[in-house]
């Protein structure tokens, strides 16, 4: 776990060397400010409901940015040969890569309290909702890491890796809205699948079981695959 | 110390490494030699954990690498082929990271960095980034990354490819160093690499061992017997030929233009046993031919290693 936690400080360091991560940061923050104050006064609610209904969407292109260069770069300079020979598990790497996407995304939606912040000013605001839709933006975030890093280690060039983590992100995402694509014996589970669903629950306030379990297997799914993954290119 | 088992590897259907058994000892410089595609990197690669073994056992100081991987790795200071570091990070930052890893406390760092600095040379450099620097710094902070542990077996992938004359004879210098109380695995594909830092030479082509020993047995133990070169000025080819031949132990002649106006080359072959040079000599001073060269080709590692690995 030391080494996990080791390999995360490095790799969280490493966000900030480059200005990748201020760019995705100022672009994220830009689209979300628009999409939503642009109809916030038009609504008259004191509230950040379609802010974090934004949120599946918008993370599920943003974090394919941040996560795709956690394994491919590496494979793609050589030094995931050293990262391996180091005394380190593949659970270590895994989960030390993992933790420091989520916290990148916790960095990107740090400067969004501002919003609420600001809100609070104009109307009556219900802290409580807006703690736990963070706790559950941070759980979709999560899972959308364990995806994005999964299609990371998929591959050495990182444009591809962004665009399957896209994609898989993507489709969690708009799944719910396409269900009339699907025969009604399936219908039931394919709704589960979908991200925005169960985030939404938790953006109303709702701490249900059931969606903390969906974020949380997907988030196991992700990073067991990715082991799967590793354990193939020995 | 190494204790290598008829280890194997395969990718899909190509056989890269074919049964190779291999037993290294304490304090030994061992050079794997081959040419490119051998199967040198991926024989490194499985002993350094970093591919498994498709069959085989490697035992490190009598751990196997299926058992435990990671103390294996932690006995193991590995160099991969053309330092492929973390860009982005400065020297010391890298460094400083790789200690964390290896679970150096903080006092102990200090002082291994330290060390490090001096040994690779790294002081001037430290607050630079990776990306900045040369090929032969970068490879020294391979080398400092290699030995940050302190372990007892340092493995190095070509650790002098694309150096510059002087930058391999310092790190061909470090390595002798280390090379004193460590034990020392390095491939190259340059021989002459080989014979100055290695004690021993291990010969693989086609994924298989050819020749393993030190230089002098692996010179004693080829069949290749003296190639002796004679320019003479003034001389008939045919006439030269006829007169070599007829000294014994000589194999065979080759009549070749000599580069000089006027002069005939002859490579002459001698039998394995016996030196012809006297008889050679004595022949030629009986005519009158003038006598440019004579020049025994020593056998090299190069020709050896030519005749080891020529395809059949």
């Amino acid at each position: 776990m030391r080494q996990a936690l080791l390999i995360f400080k490095r790799e969280f360091k490493d966000y900030f060397i480059s200005p990748i991560a201020y760019i995705v940061i100022a672009v994220f923050l830009l689209m979300t400010g628009w999409l939503f104050f642009s109809t916030f006064f038009i609504a008259d609610q004191a509230d950040l409901r379609r802010f974090f209904s934004l949120l599946p969407f918008l993370l599920a292109l943003v974090v394919p940015i941040i996560t795709m260069r956690l394994f491919s770069e590496e494979l793609n300079v050589g030094s995931y040969e050293i990262l391996l020979t180091m005394p380190v598990t593949f659970g270590d790497i895994i989960v030390g890569k993992f933790l420091a996407g989520v916290a990148f995304v916790g960095a990107i939606l740090l400067p969004t309290i501002s919003y609420a912040v600001f809100i609070s000013f104009l109307g009556e605001l219900d802290w409580g909702v807006v703690l736990g839709s963070y706790i559950g933006a941070l759980l979709l975030g999560a899972a959308y890491v364990a995806v994005g890093l999964f299609a990371s280690s998929l591959t050495r060039n990182q444009i591809i890796a962004c665009i399957v983590g896209m994609v898989i992100c993507a489709v969690l995402a708009i799944i719910d809205k396409m269900l009339f694509f699907f025969p009604q014996s399936i219908l039931e589970t394919v709704a589960y699948l979908s991200a925005a669903v169960h985030f939404e629950n938790i953006a109303k306030g709702i701490i249900d079981t059931r969606d903390i379990l969906y974020f949380l297997s997907m988030t196991f799914i992700g990073l067991y695959a990715t082991h799967l993954v590793m354990q193939e290119k020995k | 110390m190494i204790h290598v088992d008829n280890l194997t590897k395969y990718y899909d259907d190509f056989c890269a490494v074919d049964q190779i058994s291999l037993d290294v000892e304490r304090g030994e410089i061992v050079g794997l030699l081959g040419p490119n595609g051998a199967g040198k990197t991926t024989t490194l690669r499985m002993l350094t954990g970093y591919f498994t073994p498709s069959a085989g056992d490697i035992r490190v100081k009598d751990v196997s690498v299926y058992d435990d991987p990671l103390a294996v790795k932690k006995v193991i200071g590995y160099l991969p082929e053309s330092a492929p570091l973390y860009k982005g990070m400065l020297v010391y930052d890298y460094l400083s990271h790789l200690a964390d890893i290896h679970g150096l406390s903080k006092s102990a760092k200090e002082k291994r960095l330290g060390e490090l600095a001096d040994m690779c040379s790294l002081r001037g450099i430290m607050h630079q980034t990776i990306e900045t620097l040369s090929k032969g710094l970068k490879q020294r902070v391979g080398l400092a990354h290699a030995m940050m542990s302190d372990p007892e077996i340092l493995v190095l992938d070509e650790p002098t490819s694309g150096l510059d004359p002087n930058q391999i004879v310092e790190i061909r210098e470090i390595i002798r160093t280390i090379g004193k109380e460590k034990t020392v695995i390095l491939s190259t594909h340059i021989l002459s690499e080989a014979e100055a830092t290695c004690d021993r030479i291990v010969i693989i082509h086609n994924g298989k061992i050819i020749a393993d020993g030190s230089t002098q047995d692996i010179k004693a133990n080829t069949s290749q017997a003296d190639t002796i070169r004679i320019e003479l000025m003034g001389a008939e080819a045919d006439a030269v030929k006829e007169k070599l031949m007829a000294v014994s132990g000589v194999a065979s002649v080759d009549i070749a233009d000599s580069d000089e106006p006027e002069t005939v080359r002859a490579d002459v072959h001698c039998q394995s046993m016996g030196d012809p040079r006297i008889d050679l000599y004595e022949t030629i001073k009986a005519t009158d031919w003038v006598l440019t060269n004579f020049h025994r080709e020593s056998k090299t590692l190069e020709t050896i290693f030519r005749e080891l690995t020529r395809e059949n």
